[in-house]
């Protein structure tokens, strides 16, 4: 009898530590995502797309510089995109370092990050702003592209892959303020909507910024991408943006 | 000494033998020029040449990063698969000019097929962002009445060739997906999603940057971004 009491024993103790176990692992599963939860299924869902920050708090932007490690993105006029966008970052970092703006990277150095990472560096961040910086050198001035999702109310568990559709109308607004600062250093603006796999998962007002040769009407190149005073003009004008975005209130 | 008869009898088997075997080379002459004659794909009649009739195609810009709506006078066959790679065929040989707004290399033998079906057969493939797969194509026309159909996914097969040509750019890579639906909603308007492949594979993005996982509605291809 004695032996069977505690078998029953022993197995109402394993059941418990299993109950712990389950409570505990379910309770991450809601939280922020983890490295090790990237790696897994892609239609994940994330939860900081209900939290929007409160007016007053610290000012984030992120800066992700596109591309980088084995995905050197484009060609553009004898350089990498990789590299024009981490030239891009760290210039457009140490101006916004120096008005007194907390910056956060994707990455500082020609190393692989892969899109999910990206995403959810900027999410844990819980920044005010995230850019993707890119370069190309098909179009003219300066390509501004909000994630096409349909705009969508906060929920507390928002799907990964249309995480930004809570965020769309704050990315629209930040795409203007951009918009009005380019257009003001004198620079060409085109704005669209486009699908962009890391924008999409963002849960802050993201905009992917896209810096093109600066053309004459007649196509001809007025300003080449690896021009340092172009990039300098366009780098001072973003910094100018976030600055003016600083004083609105972060609200999703 | 053989005798007279055996000769003649050996002379008169050797001649049957020999017109036998004439008559069945002959036989088999004909036989073969039948089996050929079945097999012959030589046209008997004049190929049709469809009327030309006026497509809309909207082509890209990338200086200004438009869509602009033109109408081309195009010879359009009736198969809506065959309709919808024609058009589309046009507008990538238009980029292919060389002194395209939009350059991209390739031309119409970038579109290796196109396949169109029952969007609402597709539950569960053609979310967004999804990355689900696709089941068999739409029934002829013949076989299928075009009153009853309704609204049509539109599978655009690309070749590898023209993605790994096709200029890196959120831009440029967007107003090509963007003129793609468009013109394939302008010129069927019952295709409303339209999702792509390349080489019939899925593809993560066009040449780094637009996504060609999901679906895309045909819809959002309408020009009322890109305004300067």
């Amino acid at each position: 009898m004695r032996w069977i009491k505690k078998s029953i024993w022993r197995r109402r103790v394993v059941w418990a530590l299993a109950a712990v176990f389950a409570v505990a692992g379910s309770g991450r599963s809601s939280g922020p995502i983890g490295a090790k939860a990237v790696a897994q299924a892609t239609p994940r869902p994330v939860a900081a797309a209900a939290a929007p920050t409160a007016p007053g708090t610290r000012f984030v932007v992120v800066l992700d510089a596109a591309h980088g490690g084995d995905d050197p993105g484009g060609r553009l006029n004898g350089q990498s995109e990789e590299a024009f966008t981490l030239a891009m970052g760290v210039r457009l970092r140490s101006l916004l370092a120096a008005r007194g703006i907390q910056v956060v990277t994707t990455r500082e150095s020609d190393s692989t990050v892969d899109l999910v990472r990206r995403a959810e560096m900027a999410n844990h961040a819980n920044a005010q702003v995230c850019l993707s910086l890119h370069g190309t050198e098909s179009g003219s001035g300066v390509h501004l592209y909000v994630s096409n999702l349909a705009p969508a109310q906060p929920a507390r568990i928002a799907p990964w892959k249309t995480a930004q559709a809570a965020w769309v109308t704050r990315s629209l607004a930040l795409a203007g303020t951009l918009n009005s600062a380019l257009l003001q250093a004198g620079m060409t603006v085109t704005l669209g909507r486009t699908s962009l796999p890391g924008v999409d998962s963002m849960t802050c007002p993201a905009v992917a910024v896209e810096l093109a040769p600066e053309r004459a009407p007649g196509k001809k190149v007025t300003a080449e991408l690896d021009d340092p005073g172009y990039q300098a003009r366009a780098a001072e004008a973003l910094a100018a943006a976030l600055v003016e975005w600083r004083g609105e209130a972060p609200q999703p | 000494m053989i005798p007279r008869y055996q000769t003649v009898l050996f002379v008169v088997l050797l001649v049957a033998s020999a017109a036998m075997g004439v008559a069945l080379w002959q036989l088999r002459e004909r036989a073969h020029q039948r089996l050929l004659s079945s097999q012959d794909s030589t046209p008997t009649q004049a190929p049709e040449v469809a009327p030309a009739e006026p497509a809309t195609i909207y082509v890209a810009n990338d200086t200004d990063g438009s869509l602009l709506a033109q109408v081309q006078q195009l010879p359009l066959p009736k198969d809506p698969g065959a309709r919808a790679r024609a058009v589309l065929g046009k507008l990538l040989d238009l980029y292919a000019a060389p002194d395209a707004g939009h350059p991209v290399p390739g031309g119409a033998n970038s579109i290796a097929q196109v396949f169109l079906m029952q969007a609402e057969n597709l539950d569960g493939a053609t979310g967004k962002g999804g990355s689900g797969g696709v089941s068999s194509p739409t029934q002829s026309p013949a076989t299928t009445d075009p009153m009853q159909m309704g609204p049509e996914l539109a599978i655009v097969n690309l070749t590898g060739a023209f993605a790994a040509g096709h200029p890196s750019g959120i831009e440029t890579e967007t107003l090509t997906v963007m003129s793609i639906c468009g013109t394939l909603h302008a010129t069927l308007p019952r295709v409303t999603e339209v999702r792509f492949l390349v080489d019939g594979q899925l593809r993560a993005t066009l040449a780094g940057h637009a996504d060609l996982t999901r679906t895309y509605l045909a819809t959002e291809a309408m020009p009322t971004e890109g305004a300067r």
